[in-house]
Formats: C-alpha cells, structure tokens, sequence
C-alpha cells in the first residue's frame, strides 16, 4: 500500500513492572514520540514552508524569460543556475511545487470523498447496489492506475481539470474496497442493530454511526494515496499533459532538463530529488498515522 | 386502545442455509398486555431472539417473515414499510441488547447517543435532546449525568452500560421494550440492580416489556406472564407463578428442573437430555418427544398445537397430566 516502511526502534523496554510499562506505552502511542510520523511531518512541514513562503525566498519570477542569462551555473544570484530560457531554477522549484502540491492536495480529496461514499453504499446495503458498484472497482483495478491516468488526461486534454477527473475517476476504487470491507465487518456489530432497532434511517446510520468507525482506514489510505497522486502529476508534467507552460511544475522542469542531462545535471536531477523527498515524507506520515491509528498494536 | 399493546400471531420466520430452510419460528402466537411484562423462555437457537428481530423487523438478510402477524395497537408491523417502521420503532417500540458494549458505538459520547432518538424521532433540537438526555441518564440511576454526557462508553461499567442502553430504550418513551437477555451479560449483583430497574420503570411509565432470558429466576422477578419456547415453537404460555410452580409441559418441567434457587429448593440439578431439534428437519408430531421422558406413541405422530387449559394458560403437550405428576413426586421426595 504505502512505499516505505520504517520499523520503530523507541518501543518500550520488554521487561519493565507492569505499571510502568502501560504508561510508557501510552506515551509511545502518542503523536510526537513516533520517529517515523514526526520524521514525515518535518520533511512536509519544511517543504510546505518553503512552498507557501516562494514570494519571500526569491525576487524572481518564475515564468519571466531572461534570455541573456540562459543555462547558468549555481552562483550567488541563481542558487541553482538558470533554464534554458533563463529562469532561475530554486525560483521554478519553489512556484513548481507550490502547485504540485496544491494539485495533489486537491486531487487527493475527491476520490476520498466519492470512493468513501459508494464504498459505504456498497458495503451496506448489498445485493445489487454492491454487484454494481464493485463490478466497475474491478474493470477499474484490472489497468494500471498511472496508464488509465495518462490515457484519461490525454483524451480529456492536458490542464488542472483533467487531471482531477482523471484521478478522481481512477483513484476512487481503493476507498471504495477499503470502506467496504470495513463496513461488511461494522455492520454486522451490534450497535448498527441498535441504530436500526432505534429507528433511524439507512442515511443517518451509515453517516453517524458507521463512517466515524470506519473513516480512519480511508485517512490512512489516503496519506499513501497523495504519494501516488503526486507522482501521477510529475509524470503527466512530464509527458506534457500537465499544467501548460509557462506554469512551474516539476514535471515539466524535468523533461525540459532533460535535452541539457550532460551539461547541465542540475536542472533534471534537482526537481526529481525534491519528488522523492516529498514522496519520502507523505509516506512516512502515512506509516506513523497507521501505528498511531490502528488499534492494539503497540 | 385494545388491552393488549403487542400481539403475535401465528408468526412463521425462515431462515435460507446452505443446508435448507430453517424454520426458526414456526407458528408463534402471543400477547402482552398494557404495562406488563412477558418473559419469553427457552434454549439457545429456540427462536426467541428471531422472535423479537421480527418483532423489530431487525432480521438478518437471509431470515424472513413467511407468515404472520405482528399487531402493535392493531397496526400490522409485518406489512410495514422500512419509512413507516422507522417512524415506529424508537417512540413505540425499542429494544434492550445482550451486550451494552457491542451495542453501543464506540466512537459517540454517549449522551449524543441516548439524545439522537429525540432528535430524529420527537424533532427535539440539539439542546433539547441533550436536557432529555440528562434527565434519563438521571432516572436510570447513572451518578453525575452532566460529566458522564460526555464520556465514550468504554469509559463506563458493563451495569452503568446497560443504563445507557435502558434510557436510549427509554428516550422516546415507547409503549413496549424488548429485552434480549439484558442482564446475562452482567454479574449478579448489578443484575439484581438492572432488573429492579426494569420492573420499576415498567411501574411507573407503564410500559410493556417482553423479556427474552434463559433464566427462570430473572422471568419470576420481572414479568407477569410467561411464554416458552422450544424448537422455533411455543408450548406453554401462562401466568408466571402458575407455570414456574405447576409446569404443564416436560419441557417446562426441564427447565424448572435444571434452574438453581427455584420455589422448591432440589437437591441437585436435573439436565434435560439429549439436544435441541434441528429447525430444518424437525421432528415429527411433538418436537420435543425425543427428549421427553414421558413420551407416547401419539406424541411421535400427532402435530401439537398450544391447547387452552382451565385458567387462560396454554400447553402444547398432549399428556400435560404426566408433569403434574412428576413435580408431586418431585416434592414428595425428602
């Protein structure tokens, strides 16, 4: 599900008087005592920073040629050299990531929400709601998520609206099997019984009563989610089906270094390093909500 | 408004296996009358608890009412739709569960949780339903109802538990509440608490309560009346005291047998042998006759409905002489 797993070395001492342990386990448990959650929300936490503060980091303009300082070195006036048509790269890498991780932010959201729904559809009521529903997960699930999305944004034309249609259309399937399944095994409990013996309706009891008990899955799913997300948004950049030029956005920094890999190495391995970092914190925050969120497993 | 709150007719419920159709409920008919209490008795996989499912229209997805009929009030619950039911169950009809843990969700402060019904049901507003939430949270006994609003359930006692399920029972102030088995879960001591706790909101709301248990003691503390169930079907149905101390079927008899601390105290405990029937393939005649221990060649064959004694009881044994008998000796004994 996730790409990395980072194993948690601070767990507590085996053989502690009982007491003692439970509590050192309770602190354990929380938030900022897991090394791979706070790893992540540091990594995240500076790469937002730099992104939301890009006016302040830099007096250039991202999208503003200066084609008298093209393909430049590092120096004191560009940290990272300048482009092939003289933009100043630290610039393009602060405004590219600012949409970049805008895009998958959003982009993240809409299959949570429509997978998270028809998941809970399907698992609850059954019979042909779920035929239904879980027929077109599996014509979905039997492409490659990053090919059915290359292929929908080539039909729907390259452009920040078809890349949330093509996610949302695709990324939708693993929320809906993992609600699912959840709500299959939630619904068989005792107090949905109770809520359905209460009189409430099929909407309140899938809304108040299941979705809090099951949502942590999806939150969890999610944070891996967005990794794959952002990864499908550079690739597209790449391919040229991102956000049109002049807009800044790894991908397409990317591919544009790439006609100048022997020279000037910079200008294609710095944008892909940053994807990887991003890729390695959002992971690593998806690990540690895991630890932290799943029950019974300290 | 007719004297009896519920009334159970002739109620059949199937269940679809892989191995056939079980016949769970199989032609069960009884009433509970205005502010009294029925116990409904019997054996694990007797159909009491498909009963009261039915009775909710709570059954399982492969269960189903193939025939019958369910009146609250004259109004045919079995002919309902799912809109028209969620209008009745809460502020007519509610239910009490076996296990307060599982059936309360983990996730909701339980005072949300006993205020959703006034909300949904009664149009309360959110402060409202809060107040009425405080106030039965306060009437079912639990301390400090304004700081335990806001606690989760695993932060209460398996008793107080059982009060939160009560005053969600409680909260739209229904004519009748089922109970399934509410205090089987709990030790003695908070048994005794949650019972008197019943018996005495049955005073003093009047409401109707019919009690599923396998625990005649729990039947003589609580109801008034007494159904019991054997094999998905009833055979014997009275006043309380009446069946409890002069049973009129073996099976009754059984039951009295192998229950501790009754009217007449036993030197040891008497099991009824063998086990129950299986409802796919009942036996013939009587469904009981291959465990009775007075069985004739009648009862292999003939089909035994509930018959009408003397005194409004009922009894579906075709020999019920046999049992007067037996508790005779029975008492006789040193």
């Amino acid at each position: 599900m996730s790409a990395v797993t980072v194993t948690d070395g601070a767990g507590p001492p085996a053989a502690s008087p009982a007491p003692a342990d439970r509590a050192q386990r309770r602190a354990a448990r929380r938030w900022y005592r897991q090394p791979a959650l706070m790893a992540g929300i540091v990594i995240i936490g500076v790469i937002l920073g730099l992104a939301i503060a890009a006016p302040l980091l830099t007096s250039y303009s991202p999208i503003v040629q200066n084609l008298n300082a093209t393909l430049q070195g590092p120096s004191a006036h560009h940290l990272l050299g300048t482009d092939q048509l003289g933009r100043d790269t630290w610039t393009r890498l602060l405004y590219g990531l600012r949409v970049d991780l805008r895009i998958a932010f959003i982009a993240v959201l809409f299959p949570f929400v429509l997978g998270t729904i028809l998941g809970c559809l399907a698992g609850y009521f059954g019979g042909w709601v779920d035929v239904i529903i879980m027929r077109l997960v599996d014509i979905v699930v039997a492409f490659p998520f990053y090919v059915l999305v290359i292929a929908l944004v080539f039909v729907l034309g390259p452009g920040e609206r078809s890349i949330y249609i093509a996610i949302t259309a695709i990324g939708w399937v693993s929320y809906a099997r993992i609600i699912r399944g959840e709500i299959l095994v939630a619904k068989r409990q005792d107090y949905v019984l109770a809520a359905q013996a209460g009189g409430l309706s099929s909407l309140r009891i899938m809304g108040r009563h299941l979705l809090p008990n099951v949502i942590t899955q999806a939150i969890i799913y999610a944070m891996s989610d967005i990794v794959q997300d952002i990864l499908a948004i550079v690739t597209l950049g790449y391919f040229g089906l991102g956000v049109p030029p002049p807009t800044a956005d790894l991908g397409s920094m990317i591919n544009d270094g790439q006609n100048f890999l022997s020279t000037h190495w910079q200008l294609t391995t710095i944008p892909g390093l940053v994807v990887v970092i991003v890729g390695l914190g959002l992971s690593l925050i998806g690990d540690g909500l895991a630890d932290l969120l799943r029950p019974g497993q300290s | 408004m007719s004297e009896n709150v519920l009334e159970v007719r002739d109620l059949h419920v199937r269940i679809a296996s892989r191995r056939g159709t079980v016949r769970a409920v199989d032609g069960v008919s009884f009433e509970v009358p205005r502010g009294e209490a029925v116990g409904l008795v019997g054996e694990s996989g007797s159909g009491k608890s498909m009963t009261l499912r039915a009775i909710l229209g709570v059954l399982p997805p492969e269960a189903k009412v193939t025939s019958g009929q369910i009146l609250l009030d004259g109004v045919d619950l079995v002919t309902l739709g799912s809109a028209e039911l969620n209008r009745i169950r809460g502020p007519r009809l509610s239910m009490i569960f076996q296990e307060p843990m599982s059936a309360l969700n983990p996730v909701m402060r339980v005072g949300r949780q006993i205020a959703e019904g006034p909300q949904v049901h009664l149009g309360h507003s959110r402060a409202r339903a809060a107040e009425r939430a405080l106030e039965l949270m306060h009437r079912v006994g639990i301390p400090d109802p304004e700081r335990r609003f806001r606690a989760y359930p695993h932060e209460f006692s398996g008793g107080m538990r059982q009060r939160v399920m009560i005053a969600i029972a409680l909260s739209c102030d229904p004519e009748i509440i089922l109970c399934d088995e509410p205090t089987t879960a709990l030790d003695v001591t908070i048994q005794d608490q949650i019972l008197r706790l019943l018996a005495q909101l049955c005073r003093e709301s009047g409401v109707s309560l019919v009690f599923v248990t396998h625990d005649l003691p729990v039947v003589a503390q609580v109801c008034q009346h007494i159904a019991v169930m054997y094999g998905g079907q009833l055979v014997e149905r009275g006043d309380v005291r009446e069946v409890l101390l002069d049973p009129r079927h073996p099976y009754t008899l059984g039951l009295v047998r192998s229950a501790p601390d009754f009217e007449y105290v036993r030197e040891s405990l008497v099991p009824i042998p063998g086990s129950p029937p299986s409802l796919i393939t009942p036996p013939a005649g009587c469904r009981f006759h291959p465990r009775c221990a007075f069985v004739e060649e009648d009862c292999r064959v003939t089909e035994t409905p509930l018959r009408l004694l003397p005194g409004g009881r009922a009894t579906a044994c075709l020999h019920h002489e046999r049992c007067r008998e037996a508790v005779a000796a029975d008492r006789a004994r040193p």
